[in-house]
This record gives C-alpha cells, structure tokens and sequence, in this order.
C-alpha cells in the first residue's frame, strides 16, 4: 500500500476503514501519501492547486531516496506542516540518518519544510545561487505565506543551503551504494534551479525544470528555460519525478516536449509584438491562448509568463 | 515635491499605523484581497495637506491596472487622458501613488502642451495588493484623481530580480523603440534603459547588509530641443524602467531620452527623425 499515515492511531483507524470499505476514496486530514517512483525513491504528488490553507502547501512534489547509509530528502514541502509530515512518512520506511535536504530551488512549495529536519543534523544542499534567492524573497514570503498558510507556516524558517553546487557544476553524494548527482542549472524556472539524478534507477528529479499537466511557472528565464529542457532531453532516464504533476517512466520526453511546445509558442508570438512596438497588455491579451485547453491552473500563471518573458525578451 | 525624501517619515508613520490593523489582516485572510483605504488619509495629508482632490475624471483620465498583479514585479500601468492638452487647459503633473508599497509616491510626470495626447504606459513593482492613483494637476491648480485596486498576484511571484546576474550584465544600456515616424503623425514611443532599480530593500547575503538603493530618478524626453514629458521615479518602478508615451512630430528633430540614476550618473539616447 503506498501510502505512510503520520500517526500509529490514524493508520490502524485506516485499516479498520480499508476493511469496511472496499475502494478507499479519501483520506483522513493528516494522512500524508508516499509513492515508491522508482526501488528506493519516495515521493509526494503535489495537488494542482495554489497554496491554502486546507491544503497546508502541499501542492508541489516532494520526497526522499534511500541508501544503504542515509537519506537524502529532495525539496522539505510547502509548509513546515508538510516537513514534519514528510519527515514521518521517512521514519515510517527506514530508521537510517538523514543526511541531506536538498532543495532544487526557493520557491515556497519546495522550502518552507526545511525546519521540520532541523533536529536531523542534515546538511542542507542547493545551488551557489540560492542563499542570495532565499535572502532576497524571505520577506517577502514570509509575510505572504504565513496570511496564506496560516497555522501550518508556524515554526517555518528559510535555512539557506551550506554546501552548494556550483551553476553550471555537478556535485556526487554519497547514500551508500547509491551516488547522486546533483547539477546547478543556469537562469531557467529560476536562476538557481537543481536537478537529482540517481544514478542506480536512472531516476531524475526535476525540480520546476519539468511542470506535468500542470501550466509551467515562469520566474527566471525563457531562453534558459528552453536550453535547460534542450540539455535534458539529451539524457536517458528511466523514471522522471516532475516538481509537480505525475511521474513519468519511458514516456518522459512527450511531457517535456509539451513544455518545450509551450515555451517556443510563447517567445515566438511575444517577439512578433516587440518587434510590431507592441505592449505587456497586448501580449498578455493574445500571446499563447491556443494552449489553454492543455494545461492546469492556465488563467492563474499564464499571463505571468508572458508577462515576465517579455521584459527578457524586449533586451534581445 | 521630491520623491524620497520623505521616505524615511513614512516609514516611521507606517510603523505606527500598523501596529493596530496588523493583528486583523494577519488574522482574517478574507480581509487580505479586498480594497483598503486606511493609508490614504495619511498619504492625502503628506502630499498634498489640505487641498481639495476632485474625483470627476473618470470620464476623460483612464487609469488602466490589471486587477490582479499577474507578475508583483512588473504591473503594466497606462494613464491616458482623452483631452488633448492645449495651452489654455493642459494636465501639468500626474502624481501616482501605490498606497502600501514601501515609498508610496511612485512618479510624478511633468507634462505641457507640446505633447498633445497624453498615454503613458510604465511598469511598477507591488509590495502587495494597493489601491493605485493617478492624481492629475491641471495648470489652473485643481487635482482630478482617478484609481484603481490591484490585487494580490498568487503563488511565488515576488517583486525581485529574477535574474539579477543578467540586469547587471546589460546595466546602463538604453533603447529608444518605435515605429518608423512620419512628420505630422503621431507615433507611438518605447524609452527603457536596464538598471537594477534596487529599492534598498534588497538584502545582500555576502556582505549581510541592504544593497544600497540605486534606481533611476528622472527621465526626460525632448524632441527638437522642446521638452516632451520628464518624470520623477521612485522606488515602486520596476526593474528595467520604461516608459511609453505618443507623439507628434511636427518637423525634422532628434528625439533625445535623458535619465539620471540616484548615484547622479547620466545615460543618454537620441534618435534623429
């Protein structure tokens, strides 16, 4: 059963329900659900929503890997509701240290767990480019989230990475019998996106590099954007965990495409109005609106991308 | 009325205005997208003491905002006013104010009668959800205020550079875009110039203290050495200012754009029509 509760009473509760019941449609409140992507890798699948309340930030994916000597968590979850969660979903697989909490970018969804592995004696693990992120938005969000999160924001801090990847380096780390690879990427979702790469499944983890079904958020750079999908879609994998949406196995290249689609639309139709003297308004009125029907959460981020691709796009 | 100088007292201000409202707002997230208007009295106060703001211009002054700030970094912003300017009745300044962003006084255009029609289109950062305002002065005196309330942009969008490495990069560089002019036809103008228009809000990790505010301060455009429009910037432009405006040229002339940043470095920019 993929699924880790984050109380002994709530899963013998579980099993009672699973007995009555014969298809189990919902979980209780704090029930927290795992999936095995690949042997050894566990992840959370986000929901397609913004951050809430009722959904206490769990809206992007999160998770671990387990090696013969540790854990590394990859992204701690949207609020530090959601890192102690995930942080018993890890004690419900294996006792073993964790060694590592890396975080592929600054983005709320991905971070605001990170106290809930303070006590852990974890390193923390991310980008040379996001300490200065994280010090830069950290206001910002924390004023934001916690009106949004509400109580589930209580006990969340920014804790900066102290051993960071280089842009354009990769960094091994070491689980036992299991090597990572973590690789800084340039301006791209972000300018200081990672990737995990487990080298034992030929598992990727994305981080925002990959958005499945849901719409891409735009927050770096278009044109790296592009080259960062160009360089992945060189690699060969097996399984591929998206920072949100489902995982994919040997069919990863059509989503990464559907990306790659979106993206050349976009910059295509946002240069033709730069070119024409054309205005933000006007590219957000018209630029990619044939894509509506393919994408989740579309009305809440598009314009944003166009938005924030323009004012790159106008320096070319 | 200077922009900025009177930051430091606002700031001061706001602390002490919040201290009451901070307990509801954080409590209550129903109260968190819907217009406010506690900081408009005070602001009222600062700017403009104790003359009468009219609100009768929504026919002829058109502020357009987006309702909700896709990108808190970068809202487009158009004021337009459907009254030619002339000599006898012409707006002389548009103040714009963006109630709860850090420096609430944003710009302040100066405008005259050789610029016809007026429709300035700009981009500003947004703290958080705002009323803006533009408050027009007419050259007889009387201030005509139109406004709008922008709201809170979702997710992570955050008003920072996204790729500050990249604005560092091209810093300082400018460019003048429109169509091919026509004399006697009014062409539609782009001034922008890459600047990081750092806020002094921005924290710096390697050196733990704020980036010094360093932003653009003024930007004037002339042509045929009359002057178009300058502008008074603060703190609420975003990264990259720009400015839209239309004109008409009556005669062969250079267009020149003229900024100065708050370092008092000058970068110029000419286009001979």
């Amino acid at each position: 059963m993929p699924y880790v509760t984050r109380r002994p009473v709530k899963l013998l509760v579980n099993c009672c329900l699973l007995m009555m019941l014969t298809t189990q449609i919902t979980f209780a409140d704090n029930d927290y659900v795992v999936t095995e992507a690949a042997e050894g890798i566990y992840f959370h699948q986000g929901i397609n929503e913004d951050a809430t309340k009722e959904n206490k930030g769990e809206i992007a994916n999160v998770g671990f890997i387990i090696g013969d000597d540790c854990i590394a968590v990859v992204d701690s979850g949207g609020s530090y509701l959601e890192g102690k969660s995930l942080l018993a979903a890890i004690r419900q697989k294996s006792d073993l240290p964790i060694c590592y909490v890396i975080n592929t970018h600054v983005h709320p969804d991905h971070v605001l767990g990170n106290a809930a592995f303070k006590d852990t004696k974890a390193t923390f693990v991310g980008s040379a480019k996001l300490p200065d992120a994280m010090t830069a938005r950290e206001d910002f969000y924390e004023t934001k989230f916690k009106e949004i999160l509400g109580s589930a924001y209580d006990h969340a801090e920014f804790i900066p990475p102290s051993q960071l990847v280089e842009v354009g380096e990769s960094l091994t780390l070491d689980l036992g019998n299991r090597k990572l690879t973590l690789i800084a990427f340039p301006t791209a979702h972000t300018d200081h996106d990672l990737v995990v790469i487990d080298n034992n499944t030929k598992t990727l983890w994305t981080g925002d590099l990959l958005f499945v079904d849901r719409i891409p958020a735009l927050d770096g750079s278009i044109n790296g954007w592009l080259n960062a999908i160009a360089e992945l879609n060189r690699m060969d994998f097996t399984t591929v965990i998206p920072g949100h949406g489902p995982v994919r196995h040997k069919d990863w290249k059509v989503a990464l495409e559907k990306e790659k689609d979106y993206f050349m639309l976009i910059r295509q139709q946002i240069r033709a109005i730069i070119s024409e003297m054309g205005t933000i308004n006007q590219a957000t009125d018209t630029v990619g609106l044939s894509e509506k029907n393919k994408w989740l959460m579309f009305d809440e981020y598009h314009k944003r991308n166009v938005t924030s691709a323009f004012t790159e796009l106008e320096w070319e | 009325m200077g922009i900025g100088d009177k930051h430091m007292f606002i700031n001061a201000l706001r602390h002490l205005f919040w201290v009451v409202p901070f307990a509801f707002i954080f409590s209550n997230v129903a109260l968190a997208d819907t217009e406010k208007n506690e900081m408009w009295p005070v602001l009222k106060e600062i700017y403009f003491e104790n003359k009468t703001i009219l609100t009768d211009a929504d026919d002829w002054l058109i502020l357009e905002a987006p309702t909700r700030a896709e990108d808190a970094a970068t809202v487009p912003l158009t004021i337009e006013s459907r009254r030619p300017q002339t000599a006898e009745r012409y707006i002389k300044n548009i103040h714009i104010i963006i109630d709860d962003n850090p420096d609430p006084y944003s710009a302040n255009f100066h405008l005259n009668p050789t610029m016809e029609h007026v429709d300035l289109t700009f981009r500003m950062r947004f703290q958080k959800y705002s009323t803006i305002r533009a408050i027009a002065e007419m050259n007889d005196g009387t201030l005509h205020m139109v406004s709008r309330f922008v709201k809170a942009s979702g997710g992570c969008s955050a008003p920072v550079q996204k790729d500050p490495a990249a604005v560092k990069a091209r810093m300082g560089k400018m460019q003048i875009r429109m169509r091919e002019p026509e004399i006697g036809h009014e062409v539609p103008v782009q001034v922008l110039i890459s600047h990081p228009n750092y806020n002094g809000l921005q924290f710096d990790q390697k050196t733990r203290g704020y980036f010094p505010a360093h932003y653009v301060k003024t930007m004037s455009v002339d042509y045929a050495g009359q002057s178009l429009f300058n502008v008074d910037m603060g703190i609420s432009f975003s990264e990259d200012p720009s400015v839209h405006f239309t004109f008409k040229p009556e005669a062969a002339g250079m267009l020149k754009a003229t900024i100065i940043d708050s370092k008092d470095i000058t970068y110029t920019l000419d286009k001979t029509i």
